[in-house]
């Protein structure tokens, strides 16, 4: 069903039951992270983050706590004296969010105030590289803490580095787009929610900026459980991606509907829900728009590479099973035939 | 209750008389068996209201203690070594965010070469952490500690780390008076956080700070350890009134009133550092001893006027600084700047050395016979050096030096007296 089109398929809060509508179309709203702090514009991390938190504040009547890895959100959120938070949070280090968040949820159990919810947050380097040891051990001892990870794919608030949920062939000051393999090299990386599936925690989610109402389900879904849970949002960095800034939200839809970014759902060890593909888009589409991809295209173009892009996302598509009779194939507006 | 117990049990029962809330460690020799038995108080239920965790490593182990501190539970962990250097940023980071939490560190050295034995080296590598560091002579001192540094971290809004030497004491089975819960109770009040993560009264903690405000900050840690300095030594008396024995406080002093040689040491080796003095002072000899309780904050007023009377002052330290030599001798010596006296260095007991009594007794003739020098390796087995340097300046490939001085040694086993 199509509610009415804005280019997005996104449906029309106000034709939505009260219930169903986003937590930041009512007016009584939390605000966890508050305007007037300091991220660039079209940062997807602080439109993840306040989505994420305040569906979390929604969901546990604002009974929460709230710890953060350092990093872009900690930095443009608390300027001493300042802060842009208002719930209960806590900064200590890059590293350790996760074991600092259950800290805090050992406390409140010793306490008996298990009502108190905790959420970690950290990006993808405190995720997937530095603090993958604390949320593994998180993930295993089966915490009661809901940790999100914004992942925009490398190391942004140092400068753009390569992290290892940096992409292949995307261009960062550690991966120049020099030389015969310009870019970040393919066949490495590290695919966190998999790994986070594998540790068999009660649930996983991956999820994008771009529909910002499946992410508010899933941290309510999220906050419904017990136990370790970890939700990995897509969020799209103008900076680091060197894109537009209006083109957050765009490019973080083209992620999922290359299948570049498979937005699915996992509980226990066993995928249970993947979003399907709606209008099925060349990688192309994604990476012309984003300045870490420019050595791929232009004067000296490497069509090889796209294609090996292109082969990521197929591979996705196959294995998440992303198609469905209502996926939409759509050829790439601005692309040329290409011989076999 | 009079018992006879390993050290590191009477830890764990002191640690559990004051009511932790939260316990999480992550294993390493010479700490385990503090933390094996906590563990089992927990799970049996002998203590109650207590979170024990294992958790992945000891950056994780205090990390843990961070968050659950900061939510306004009374957090504990022990560690050694390398597990305290593997945990170093967030020890620094406890006391940056102000939160009382309370760690055992069994004193062990550091590698590479690696090695599982007793000295200073892993204390001496966090003295500038910004935690208050005890040092315990006895298994009943160590005990005594623990209860006091609930007391002073909750005071101060600091953690407190109590120092005991790894295997010397963790794992010496010593007669020890165990207090009663009440007495505990009352000397330990419950943790009132100075600020705490609470969902009605929000804060943010851990905010940045920029040159605009951060020197002020760190100088405030120091006034803040310049306060500890009153409180240590107020805490430990009112725990002599309380349990009826002397434990802690800055400094402690023996036989040192008149004495022309003063001793100064931390942690265990007091004990056979007063077996020699006595002996010497039956030989005539005015030598005396200096206890340091308190590293951090250092007690610069306390040591001064401890050592003001003598001529020469012998800093034994199990730690080394490479390159520049005595770490607690150079603090000693800060101390005593201005008055007419010689201060020595001595590095021994590394690695689980055993300093003997024999050895010392020499040491301080020579101290006696104005024969010692300022930087001085207790029992260096100087020939097994000089082969080693001769094969350094002989080839350039020269192999490994830790291992090429295990192969001159020999058999190791059968040369440890």
């Amino acid at each position: 069903m199509k509610f009415y089109q804005t280019g997005s398929f996104a449906a029309g809060n106000r034709l939505l039951p009260l219930e169903q509508r986003s937590v930041q179309a009512d007016a009584q709203r939390t605000n966890s992270l508050n305007s007037g702090h300091r991220a660039c514009q079209g940062c997807g991390e602080a439109l993840g983050a306040r989505f994420a938190l305040d569906a979390a504040m929604r969901a546990t009547g604002g009974d929460m706590i709230a710890v953060n890895a350092t990093g872009c959100l900690e930095v443009f959120s608390t300027p001493y004296p300042e802060t842009a938070w208002r719930i209960p949070w806590l900064h200590s280090l890059f590293a350790n969010a996760p074991a600092v968040a259950t800290g805090v949820a050992a406390a409140l159990r010793a306490k008996g105030r298990t009502d108190t919810r905790v959420v970690a947050q950290a990006g993808d380097g405190g995720t997937v590289d530095i603090g993958f040891g604390c949320l593994s051990g998180m993930f295993e001892r089966n915490d009661d803490v809901l940790f999100v990870c914004y992942d925009n794919e490398g190391y942004m608030n140092t400068g753009v580095q390569r992290s290892s949920a940096t992409p292949p062939g995307a261009r960062t000051a550690t991966t120049e787009a020099v030389g015969p393999e310009p870019g970040n090299v393919f066949g490495q990386g590290k695919d966190v929610p998999l790994l986070a599936v594998a540790h068999e925690i009660p649930y996983v989610a991956t999820a994008t900026v771009s529909e910002l109402r499946d992410l508010e389900f899933k941290v309510r879904y999220a906050m419904t459980l017990r136990g370790a849970r970890y939700i990995h949002v897509l969020v799209p960095c103008p900076l680091g991606w060197q894109s537009a800034s209006a083109d957050t939200v765009l490019l973080a839809r083209l992620a999922k509907e290359t299948g570049l970014f498979p937005v699915f759902e996992a509980e226990h060890g066993e995928i249970t829900g993947v979003s399907k593909i709606r209008r099925r888009v060349p990688v192309e589409d994604y990476l012309r728009l984003q300045g870490r991809y420019r050595h791929l295209f232009g004067t000296s173009p490497r069509p090889d590479i796209v294609d090996r892009i292109q082969a990521i996302a197929d591979r996705n598509i196959r294995r998440f099973d992303l198609l469905d009779d209502h996926s939409e194939q759509v050829s790439s507006a601005g692309r040329g035939e290409r011989g076999p | 209750m009079l018992r006879q117990l390993e050290g590191s049990r009477a830890v764990a029962e002191a640690v559990a008389l004051c009511r932790p809330e939260v316990v999480c460690a992550y294993p390493i020799s010479p700490q385990t068996h503090i933390i094996e038995e906590i563990g089992a108080l927990v799970k049996s239920g002998q203590l109650v209201d207590c979170e024990f965790i294992n958790v992945e490593s000891e950056f994780a182990a205090m990390s843990v203690c961070i968050g659950a501190s900061a939510t306004g539970a009374r957090a504990y962990t022990a560690t050694a070594s390398q597990g305290l250097l593997f945990m170093i940023e967030a020890v620094y980071n406890a006391s940056g965010l102000g939160l009382p939490i309370v760690m055992t560190l069994a004193n062990r050295a550091i590698g590479a070469p690696i090695n599982i034995w007793n000295d200073h080296s892993d204390a001496m590598a966090v003295r500038d952490t910004g935690w208050i560091q005890l040092f315990a002579e006895t298994n009943q001192e160590a005990l005594d500690l623990h209860i006091q540094a609930f007391r002073l971290a909750e005071e101060l809004s600091m953690p407190v780390m109590v120092c005991m030497d790894g295997f010397i004491l963790t794992h010496a089975f010593e007669a020890v008076e165990i207090p009663t819960q009440e007495q505990v109770d009352a000397f330990v009040p419950p943790y009132e956080p100075r600020q705490v993560l609470d969902p009605h009264e929000p804060v943010s903690i851990g905010a940045m700070v920029g040159p605009e405000a951060f020197e002020e900050v760190r100088y405030l840690a120091h006034v803040k350890q310049l306060q500890a300095l009153d409180l240590i030594p107020e805490i430990a008396a009112e725990f002599g009134g309380t349990f009826g024995r002397r434990s802690g406080g800055l400094v402690s002093t023996y036989r040192s009133e008149d004495a022309e040689v003063v001793v100064v040491a931390l942690g265990s080796v007091l004990g056979t550092i007063k077996d020699a003095v006595d002996d010497l002072r039956d030989q005539g000899t005015r030598i005396g001893v200096v206890g340091i309780g308190s590293f951090r904050p250092f007690p610069v007023a306390a040591v001064r006027d401890a050592l003001a009377g003598s001529r020469r002052v012998v800093v034994i330290e199990k730690a080394l600084a490479p390159g520049a030599g005595g770490i607690v001798a150079t603090d000693v010596a800060m101390a005593v700047a201005g008055l007419p006296l010689q201060t020595h260095a001595v590095i021994a007991g590394l690695g689980g050395r055993p300093i003997t009594k024999s050895s010392l007794m020499e040491l301080f003739r020579l101290a006696q016979s104005d024969l010692l020098e300022a930087l001085t390796f207790l029992d260096l087995d100087r020939s097994l050096v000089e082969r080693e340097l001769e094969r350094m300046a002989r080839r350039r490939r020269s192999g490994p030096t830790a291992e090429n001085v295990l192969r001159d040694v020999g058999i190791v086993s059968a040369r440890v007296t």
